[in-house]
């Protein structure tokens, strides 16, 4: 077994509970990597998830881990952050918990800055209650409650970070995994809300219903769609059309809540 | 704290008392009639080393304090009825839990955004049962300044012994009234605080209880490294589908309280003794009962005063013992008779159970009162 996991996982609840081919193991296994790499001390660690599959991935990993309410991930973990900044909190969020139910307090964690790294498996669809639309379901797409085709748009999630106040933001994919731990050591460096976008698969329901292919298949489209900022330069609009970027797309400074209010509690004591 | 006495609101009450008890965790957002709290608390809580913040909405406030709590912090929130709706998911997930935290309701009239600045007591069912799903719930409700400062040190000491939400469920007319009072010295009232395992993580199992039911909680950064969710869990923390470990889990949560009713019950009861007629107020209505009943003597009607200081767990030996005295029964309130559904159900027809109710945006004058205690007085049972 890969040391990471042997030190980053509880064992003894594994297998996970993920439908086979799912791409959230892999976000999990880049995750830890990210955290090793990064010397992160495992008892000053928290891992916040709200509901749904992704959310499940708290309970996998050995660290002390909160599994909330149902898109209400990021106020959690603002809590836990604020009471006590010298923690580590990552949150664990799906598409549907984190911009639907979960919308209002992600974009008022980024105004805020607060220090989150902020892990959003987007798959594009509400995989544990059987494969619903989301807010991150692409127009025309099908789901349970879209038989004719998704006739709402997406959100364009990591501009939705940007516009909010996010400090760092980036994207990338479940096939692209050294990238994924990259993003994520950087984005936990940043001392401010980083939201680090990961597209993953669920064959179960988006890949069936949109006749994706295999898991493999998925990942192959991961890897032909998902493309740097270079290559998408130079790509023409209609190439464009189907392509989105990879890597870091936002990265700015800006004061940080926790810290911010630690100079009111000195300017004051 | 000073010994002098001050002039002061019983939310500015509420907010000094939650700092005597330690709280040094508000997160909040801002709602009118208990906007105060908040007020007081963003200028307060900084000078103290403790930490204020405003969420974004009443749902992330309460998620915030979970949050907050799971660290270390004693920690609380403020509302009122449309904001209490709001929380009512979150403070589910802290019952389920077992997270210390302390809710503030001002209440004002409802349903809906009915009118903010009106008093009423209209949020006490929501109060026990405002949450999906069968859990306990310890509800208090002061009816002067000072009782708003020793019931919120009560809640926060009632929130950390048994590992519970409490709500602390005041009226607008408490909430804004102004009285004299001076505040205790620290060490004047007791302060309790959670208990923290002594256990080595390996040992440690957060959701195992001993005789009391309430296990040993452990802050979060302090390396026992630990499971919270709101799923049915086992001694362990994490999630389980088995009948049998929900229902010792539901059972547990139930009797943690249930073992303890003695202690967590407290009510006041004035010349009920020699009386005939008792009538249960609590909260703003208790005062105007208590002029209604001091007049009804001075005429010659003996008359007794009952207030529940806890609403939940509701009081119902004392109340059974009064039913059980055949003295008539008379319930006072600003609503369409919430408590008095109570008290019928605990008198079971062996005494009399009458009610005085309004739900207009207006506190229930004293002679509203009297004239109710007159007419139920002279009536004789069965007529």
């Amino acid at each position: 077994m890969l040391p990471e996991i042997e030190q980053y996982f509880r064992l003894e609840k594994l297998p996970h509970m993920w439908c086979p081919g799912c791409g959230n193991g892999i976000i999990l296994h880049s995750l830890v990597k990210a955290i090793d790499k990064l010397c992160l001390d495992q008892d000053r660690t928290t891992m916040v998830s709200g509901i749904g599959c992704a959310a499940r991935a708290s309970g996998y990993l050995d660290f002390d881990t909160l599994h909330t309410t149902h898109g209400r991930a990021l106020a959690f973990a603002t809590g836990v952050k604020f009471a006590k900044p010298e923690l580590n909190v990552f949150v664990l969020t799906g598409d549907g918990d984190c911009t639907a139910i979960g919308g209002n307090h992600f974009i008022h964690a980024a105004r805020r800055n607060i220090n989150l790294t902020t892990i959003v498996f987007n798959n594009n669809i509400y995989g544990m209650t059987g494969g619903q639309y989301s807010p991150m379901t692409p127009n025309s797409c099908r789901a349970t409650t879209s038989p004719y085709g998704n006739l709402e748009r997406p959100f364009n999630l990591t501009e939705l970070a940007i516009a909010a106040g996010a400090t760092f933001v980036a994207r990338t994919t479940t096939y692209h995994t050294k990238q994924l731990t990259d993003l994520i050591i950087e984005g936990h460096k940043n001392k401010g809300f980083s939201l680090i976008e990961v597209i993953t698969h669920c064959p179960t329901s988006f890949g069936r219903q949109n006749k994706m292919g295999t898991p493999a298949d998925m990942l192959k489209w991961q890897r032909d769609h998902g493309i740097s900022a270079m290559r998408y330069e130079n790509l023409n609009p209609e190439e464009r059309a189907d392509k989105f970027i990879i890597g870091v797309l936002h990265k700015t400074e800006a004061p940080e809540y926790t810290t911010e209010y630690q100079k009111l509690l000195e300017k004051l004591g | 704290m000073s010994t002098e006495p001050r002039l002061i609101q019983g939310n500015e009450a509420c907010a000094e008392g939650a700092i005597y008890a330690g709280m040094r965790f508000y997160a909040g957002y801002p709602i009118t009639p208990s906007t105060e709290i908040a007020e007081i608390l963003a200028r307060r809580l900084p000078q103290v080393g403790g930490k204020f913040l405003q969420m974004e909405d009443e749902i992330a406030s309460m998620a915030a304090i979970i949050g907050g709590s799971l660290t270390g912090a004693k920690v609380m929130t403020a509302t009122s009825g449309p904001g209490f709706s709001l929380k009512q998911e979150n403070i589910g997930y802290a019952c389920m839990a077992e997270i210390p935290c302390v809710i503030a309701n001002v209440q004002r009239l409802g349903p809906s955004t009915g009118v903010a600045t009106a008093p009423a007591q209209g949020d006490v069912m929501q109060a026990r049962w405002g949450t999906h799903g069968d859990h306990p719930i310890i509800a208090l409700t002061p009816s002067s300044v000072r009782e708003a400062f020793e019931l919120t040190v009560r809640a926060f000491n009632l929130a950390e012994q048994f590992r519970v939400p409490v709500i602390l469920l005041m009226d607008e007319v408490v909430g804004h009234m102004r009285e004299k009072v001076t505040l205790p010295q620290p060490g004047e009232f007791p302060v309790v605080n959670r208990v923290k395992p002594t256990c080595s993580r390996e040992n440690y199992y957060p959701y195992k209880a001993d005789g009391d039911k309430t296990p040993p909680m452990a802050c979060f950064g302090e390396g026992y490294r630990y499971h919270v969710t709101g799923l049915f869990h086992d001694e362990s923390g994490f999630a389980t589908e088995k009948p049998e470990i929900i229902d010792w889990q539901l059972k547990r949560l139930h009797e943690k309280i249930n073992q303890h009713l003695d202690e967590i019950i407290t009510y006041t009861s004035e010349e009920t003794e020699d009386a005939d007629l008792v009538v249960i107020a609590y909260g703003g209505t208790a005062r105007a009962v208590s002029r209604a009943v001091k007049l009804a003597r001075q005429e010659g009607r003996k008359v007794g005063i009952f207030r529940p200081q806890t609403i939940w767990p509701f009081p119902e030996a004392a109340i059974g013992e009064l039913a059980a005295s055949g003295k008539k029964l008379l319930v006072a309130e600003m609503n369409y008779g919430q408590l008095l559904l109570e008290v019928q159900r605990v008198a079971a027809g062996r005494s009399e159970v009458h009610s005085c109710l309004q739900s207009n945006g207006e506190l229930t004058q004293p002679d509203v009162i009297l004239t109710k205690i007159r007419e139920v007085y002279e009536h004789a049972p069965g007529n």
